[in-house]
């Protein structure tokens, strides 16, 4: 089964006809899953004996019988889930997630978990231990990160919808590299229990799927109400669906100068084409600054970073995850565990947090970081006090080649830029297909008010039905 | 800002890792670059700012101060790499000549 051309109702109607059993679609997609998967690489476990829940309702659980893919930094009982680290490589979780509770309670069926930037902690998904993951457009080209296996599983048509998770980027910037839509709501909105913390004040759970639609869909059943979070907003969750298909006339749409800038040539033709759409239909464009734009990469790494180093402690090799074989004391399983078991990418963020963090750098690095924070938070506060929605472009290029940014971490830092500041602000932010540059993907991102999605998701759907990106297929694989 | 070797092999005891001596120097230069891309901070004002670290105003989420049998011990000892007797075993702490 390829989901290419399918959507969660296209499923839903076939599944509730009897025109497609939801064994079959189960079985089906894991064959695919493993007959693609080679020149992919997307996941990191495929569960071989999928099954589906019995005597499913399709009438009232949309999703019941269909195949979902989630990150492998989503906790999965009894499901291995590694965060693509030597450290848990072989770590059984003992309880769900609260996103996978609720997508169980609305009959998904689990086929796996996708492959990802350790921890979460990249631009590429090349930081894996489990192997580089390859975009379907170009498989010399990295499929963007840290969310890029759920990317790949839904742009290939392995699944229909992904779950991915948000820390600077990590759902918008693969998204945007893949060519489908990708959306990390407000901070707040999704239960982050079961999420295995990188940075736990940006860290944000979220959907990934060939349409809007299919991720509002998605959005419905795992937004809301959980007692583990004492983080998650108690705001009545909307159904997300009533704003596909809404017209965009009269919105006000702020066009921010600094990120238009970043971006050149095609690409620039690219996002101003479909400002233009919005134009013709009758919103309403300005153009804005945010001139801290130039601080939120190092704002961010600071933030990131001493959040990670704080989270990534549990990581000691005594209760769970890989221990040394070499330690002789007790201090030695906390050191030889974690320079044995995490990558390199991932200790240069807990040394950099560590950093941030001790007694001489404290206010020079992470108060003064948290203070640039509120400034940035109160550049967007400016900005949607009149307007509905920022647009502009998601990343700064089209996909890079693999292996070409790996050794220069400021440069892969700055893939980030455009895409960070929505998680400094904790504002709702979304990547939807814009067109392509040099036979690539390119995605324009849009970012509302806290707890507006609905404004994402009527732009993103309007895009969608303008330019018809979905009907478009990768091109990069090889028969 | 000038970041040396010794604050690098500070900065390693305290996130618990360690770099072998042929890798510091290399270490050292690319957590230089790296802290001092993130120095540019400092040239933001923020004299009268306050800090952010959550942005989203807090409901407290309570629940039922019920205790719950949450977790069977066999299962929670499923994950760990050592054990004995139903205990994480873990390499000697107290070393017995200095004990005596």
């Amino acid at each position: 089964m390829n989901y290419l051309n399918e959507d969660i109702d296209s499923l839903n109607q076939k599944l509730a006809q009897g025109t497609l059993e939801a064994d079959q679609l189960a079985q089906d997609t894991v064959a695919n899953i493993k007959q693609t998967d080679d020149q992919l690489n997307a996941w990191i476990t495929v569960q071989e004996d999928a099954k589906p829940d019995q005597d499913l309702d399709f009438a009232h659980h949309k999703l019941a019988g269909i195949p979902i893919a989630i990150k492998d930094n989503i906790i999965t009982k009894d499901v291995k889930t590694t965060a693509a680290s030597h450290i848990l490589d072989n770590y059984l979780p003992v309880y769900d997630a609260t996103v996978i509770e609720k997508l169980k309670e609305a009959h998904v069926t689990f086929v796996g978990k996708t492959n990802l930037d350790e921890f979460a902690m990249g631009s590429s998904t090349e930081h894996s231990y489990f192997g580089i993951t390859h975009n379907p457009w170009n498989l010399d080209k990295v499929p963007g990160g840290s969310s890029g296996g759920s990317a790949v599983a839904v742009a290939s048509g392995q699944v229909v919808a992904a779950l991915g998770s948000d820390t600077g980027g990590s759902i918008r910037q693969p998204a945007a590299f893949n060519g489908i839509f990708g959306i990390k709501p407000t901070y707040g909105r999704v239960s982050r229990w079961g999420l295995i913390a990188f940075a736990s004040s940006l860290d944000e759970i979220g959907v990934m799927s060939k349409r809007a639609k299919t991720s509002a869909q998605v959005l419905n059943v795992i937004a809301g109400q959980d007692e583990h979070d004492s983080t998650l907003s108690t705001r009545a969750v909307p159904d997300f669906t009533r704003f596909i298909g809404q017209a965009v006339k009269g919105m006000r749409v702020a066009v921010v100068k600094e990120y238009l800038d970043a971006v050149d040539g095609d690409m620039h033709d690219v996002i101003e084409q479909q400002i233009a759409v919005l134009k013709e239909a009758g919103a309403i464009i300005d153009e804005v600054s945010l001139p801290l734009t130039k601080y939120v990469v190092p704002d961010y790494y600071i933030i990131a970073s001493s959040e990670a180093s704080s989270n990534l402690q549990r990581f000691d090799g005594i209760r769970y995850g890989y221990r040394s074989k070499d330690a002789k004391d007790l201090l030695d399983v906390y050191v030889k565990s974690r320079s044995e078991g995490f990558g390199e990418e991932v200790q240069r963020r807990i040394m950099l947090g560590s950093f941030a963090l001790s007694a001489g750098s404290y206010d020079r690095f992470f108060r003064q970081a948290a203070k640039v924070r509120t400034l940035i938070c109160q550049d967007f506060d400016r900005i949607f006090a009149d307007h509905d929605v920022i647009v502009g472009p998601t990343t700064t290029t089209p996909a890079f080649d693999i292996g070409s940014e790996i050794a220069d971490p400021i440069k892969m830092y700055n893939n980030d830029i455009l895409t960070i500041s929505a998680n400094l602000a904790g504002i709702p932010a979304a990547s939807v297909p814009a067109g392509l540059v040099d036979g690539m993907p390119v995605g324009l991102q849009i970012m509302a008010k806290r707890f507006d999605e609905g404004s994402i998701f009527k732009v993103a759907d309007f895009i969608e039905r303008s330019n018809k990106f979905y009907e478009q297929t990768p091109t990069g694989m090889e028969d | 800002m000038k970041i040396t070797e010794e604050t690098i092999k500070h900065v390693a005891v305290l996130s618990r890792l360690e770099i072998n001596e042929k890798d510091l120097g290399q270490v050292t230069e690319q957590m230089s670059s790296i802290i001092n891309m993130a120095d540019q901070l400092s040239e933001v004002d923020t004299a009268v700012v306050e800090e952010t670290v959550q942005v989203v105003d807090r409901d407290t989420v309570f629940r039922a101060d019920q205790p719950e049998h949450w977790q069977d011990r066999t299962e929670l000892m499923k994950n760990v790499p050592d054990q004995a007797n139903g205990f994480i075993k873990v390499p000697v702490i107290i070393n017995k000549d200095e004990d005596e």
